[in-house]
């Protein structure tokens, strides 16, 4: 049994880190609320894109674009997007996971599995463990924005067309709801072809400068809009997963707090009836 | 025919304007054009330069940079990698990159790879002082 001045130490300091978790959890909530809002800003620009290549696709030869041409796969390219900081749970866990099921089920199929790593804790993750890694940004949700994800979509077109990797899949948290986050992976090179509605009546435009030039520019920015979107969903995902995390640590806290002042108020108490009993036998022994 | 047709300007950030237009002109990889009402459908990349856009009686102007826009006889759509408004335009941010990119220029010849995304971020820069110096 803890003596009472240990007692004393012990719950100021699970007081202390309460505030701490409280607070966390405070800031992930209005992170979130903000990353909820950008995915929803990002919404428009998304579908548009995916309704322009659909009418695209209908009037240019598909295959005659590398980006959508499919090879034989031999070499394949796992991105992985997992978080900079820890303190959200499972979050990071789960895409490991994954990842590692994807190596097992799959090293007979492919030659060579590598990663693109996004992300602090996935860098750290898979270097200890001496995965292939080609290439890794670190640091790069603070100011996540567009240009970041277009940073990443042209390094990951140029391996594919480049013909370093024949398929790149993306591995991260889709957001569901503030408390589920599911991990994913899509294929993200080549771009499978869109199915195109069977009632889709497309528009004849006039193409300038043509329509095979307006799709290959159009492609590389499709590969960049749906990096931008899994990187949106990861990190209102990982706020998500903070804030649960972060709620429940402080409610461990608060259990924890009332056990020891429970046994704080036990032990003194007893202390004090001992003492009693002590003047008491002592005054009775003089008489 | 309808007197307008209806101007959305949406970025990957930001749905940046959606607006009931009478006239267009925007800034086509081959040239400039012009949109009125009932144009015809008409498919186009964007180089970096200014959209005007016409509500009513008064121009006003936007700054793109690179994109495609979709011409429908009723609807215009411009997908832009960034686009502003002119009220919108930070001219401190575009001179500071402008300086800086003029500054880069200095020490790179045409042969470094660097030479021309830094003539990007100068084109940038300039096309957004251009349009941020049409405000009174």
């Amino acid at each position: 049994m803890l003596g009472l001045k240990a007692l004393r130490r012990r719950i100021a300091s699970i007081k202390s880190t309460q505030q701490i978790t409280r607070a966390m959890k405070m800031v992930a909530a209005a992170r979130l609320r903000r990353a909820q809002d950008r995915i929803i800003e990002a919404r428009p620009y998304a579908d548009k894109m995916r309704e322009v290549l659909q009418s695209l696709s209908l009037r240019t030869d598909p295959e005659a674009h590398p980006m959508l041409a499919r090879r034989e796969t031999r070499k394949v390219e796992l991105m992985v997007i997992t978080t900079d900081r820890g303190l959200c749970g499972s979050f990071n866990q789960n895409v490991f996971r994954r990842v590692e099921r994807f190596f097992r089920e799959n090293r007979q199929l492919y030659e060579e599995i590598s990663l693109t790593l996004v992300g602090r804790k996935g860098l750290d993750y898979f270097r200890r463990r001496e995965f292939p890694i080609i290439r890794d940004y670190v640091n790069r949700f603070r100011e996540l924005d567009y240009q970041a994800a277009a940073t990443i979509g042209g390094d990951l077109v140029e391996d594919y067309t480049g013909e370093a990797v024949d398929a790149v899949f993306l591995v991260y948290n889709e957001f569901r709801s503030p408390l589920i986050q599911r991990v994913m992976v899509k294929e993200l090179l080549p771009i499978e072809p869109l199915e195109v509605e069977p009632d889709y009546y497309p528009v004849e435009y006039i193409y300038e400068p043509s329509a095979d030039a307006i799709l290959s520019e159009l492609l590389p920015k499709y590969v960049e809009g749906q990096i931008y979107r899994a990187l949106l969903e990861s990190v209102a995902g990982e706020h998500g997963a903070r804030m649960t995390a972060m709620d429940a640590a402080t409610e461990n806290a608060q259990e924890m707090i009332e056990k020891l002042t429970l046994m704080y108020n036990k032990a003194r108490q007893s202390a004090i009836t001992k003492e009693m009993m002590e003047i008491v036998a002592g005054a009775e022994a003089l008489r | 025919m309808a007197a307008s047709f209806l101007l959305e300007v949406v970025t990957p950030n930001r749905l940046v304007l959606s607006q009931e237009v009478e006239e267009i002109t925007a800034p086509g990889v081959e040239g400039e054009f012009g949109v009125l009402p009932g144009h015809t459908p008409f498919f186009s990349n964007l180089k970096v330069g200014e959209v005007m856009y016409r509500p009513e009686k008064e121009q006003k102007y936007m700054a793109v940079t690179w994109g495609f826009v979709e011409v429908l006889p009723d609807r215009v759509t411009i997908l832009a990698d960034a686009a502003e408004l002119e009220q919108e335009i930070d001219v401190e941010r575009a001179q500071r990159a402008k300086d800086r990119a003029e500054e880069r220029l200095k020490h790179l010849s045409p042969e470094d790879r660097e030479f021309y995304s830094a003539m990007g971020a100068l084109e940038r820069a300039i096309n957004r002082l251009t349009i941020a110096s049409r405000r009174k």
